[in-house]
């Protein structure tokens, strides 16, 4: 349990996936223009970077390590996640339209977005058993919702700021989120 | 030839993807600590580009338009994998510092990018030149801001020292670092009002969401691809409009010449037959 614990607040907060690995920078400066967007991104985020490591980890146990194939995991990792993306999708139009309706715009943005893959690798990588696995997958899924929550929060908060010429646009948003990097950086002395 | 020379220009500088399309932040940030690591990930960025550009450009007749997408991740994929197992087994000590960075070469924007933007629509020779170009610009964007943050931050770089330990900003050699350089490089742009993807006046990108991710608000993906289906159908109809067209036209056409061919004959029998009857 309290390995578990460990694993998610370091993926979560350490090791956060935006701030500290940049995996998944494209939407985090994309989508984080207003709170409401960036918390169905975060929300899909969640929902299929748990998914892709559940469905990332079977294939690994039960396919390529019997098999001998470890080498093709990248290939088949890939092929999983956007296969697993576009089922999902499929499946909430027809099933659940209300969630459809929350998340599915934002499902398509995520089959390439590296921070889906990054997790599922880190988990091959580290070694994490099934459990674990699922639980760095969560981890990382939040952290990025925790970050791309407080970046639209300060975004929608400056927005009326008197910016000079040069930094208004992303030189502003990127300065935002090197000061949030900062005090990410505070948490490495948590584990 | 000359179009070649004129790839690898617009690859290294008229579409620099590192300074003018901002394409593949995610290892633009996390791979310059040091100078060499950039140089690393370009380089094996760069192959990966050449040798897939070449492959997707050679197959690009053979692949249905409707999987393509697919296809191309598995070749992008079997690529990096081929870099990958390479550099484990030559340069253990780079392979180690890149770490996952390698195999995310997969979802770097640029492979997939120039593949649907380039090596889709034209031939082999080029398109090879095209990734030489992009991956060289690639390379040169990382290595130059690696070696700024190495400066800054560490005091030394390839080697050789240049800021005593007492006057180096570490911060720049970590994560915020990253966001800090980047911001003060767009910045920049924005000063000297550069063509770059993040003051609005980078050339358009012919990638399906424009390529631009720092003006994206999430929505593009799915709404370009809707109108992206839209216009490919309008295409189509007007294609096989202007084929039916052509078609009555040529029908048409063929009908006139033949009856002027007949009249012609009419008249050359007439001729003749006058001629006949003048003798």
């Amino acid at each position: 349990m309290k390995e578990l614990i460990l694993i998610i607040v370091g993926s979560a907060l350490v090791n956060n996936i935006i701030l500290s690995q940049f995996q998944g920078l494209c939407p985090f400066l994309g989508v984080s223009k207003k709170v409401d967007t960036s918390i169905g991104m975060g929300g899909a985020v969640i929902f299929v970077i748990t998914l892709a490591c559940i469905a990332t980890n079977l294939v690994y146990s039960l396919v390529l390590v019997p098999l001998h194939l470890e080498y093709l995991q990248t290939i088949a990792f890939i092929l999983v996640i956007a296969a697993l993306v576009q089922f999902v999708e499929m499946f909430l139009k027809k099933n659940v339209p209300s969630l459809y309706q929350a998340l599915g715009v934002f499902l398509p943005l995520i089959t390439t977005n590296c921070a889906v893959l990054g997790a599922a690798l880190t988990n091959v990588q580290k070694g994490y058993n099934f459990i674990f696995s699922v639980a760095n997958g969560v981890g990382t899924a939040v952290g990025f919702t925790i970050a791309i929550v407080l970046l639209a929060s300060i975004r929608e908060s400056i927005e009326d700021n008197d910016i000079p010429f040069n930094f208004q646009g992303s030189p502003i948003v990127l300065i935002t989120s090197g000061l949030m990097a900062i005090a990410f950086l505070g948490f490495s002395g948590l584990i | 030839m000359n179009k070649c020379a004129e790839r690898l220009y617009n690859g290294i500088i008229k579409e620099n993807p590192t300074f003018v399309l901002m394409l593949g932040m995610c290892p633009t940030l996390a791979v310059t600590t040091t100078a060499i690591n950039g140089v690393g990930m370009g380089l094996s960025t760069t192959a990966v580009l050449v040798f897939s550009n070449l492959i997707i450009s050679a197959l690009r007749k053979i692949i249905p338009d409707r999987v393509r997408i697919p296809a191309y991740i598995v070749i992008v994929a079997s690529l990096v994998t081929i870099v990958q197992l390479l550099l484990q087994a030559y340069i253990p000590s780079l392979y180690e510092s890149l770490g996952i960075y390698i195999p995310l070469i997969v979802v770097n924007c640029i492979i997939l990018g120039r593949a649907e933007a380039y090596a889709a629509k034209n031939g082999v020779v080029e398109s090879a030149f095209d990734g030489i170009g992009m991956g060289l610009g690639f390379t040169v964007g990382l290595t130059c801001i690696a070696i700024f943050r190495e400066i800054l931050g560490g005091g030394a770089v390839f080697g050789m020292e240049f800021i005593p330990e007492d006057f180096r900003i570490t911060i720049f050699g970590l994560a915020p670092g990253a966001f800090f350089v980047l911001a003060g490089l767009t910045a920049l742009q924005n000063k000297f009002k550069a063509p770059s993807a993040t003051n609005g006046s980078a050339p358009k990108s012919s990638l399906a969401c424009g390529g631009n991710c720092a003006s994206c608000n999430g929505l593009a993906c799915a709404s370009n691809h809707s109108t992206l289906e839209e216009i490919r159908r309008k295409e189509e109809e007007k294609a096989a409009q202007a084929k039916k067209e052509a078609a009555l036209k040529a029908a048409a056409a063929k009908k006139e010449a033949e009856a002027k061919k007949a009249a012609q004959a009419a008249a050359a029998a007439d001729a003749a037959g006058t001629e006949k009857a003048g003798e």
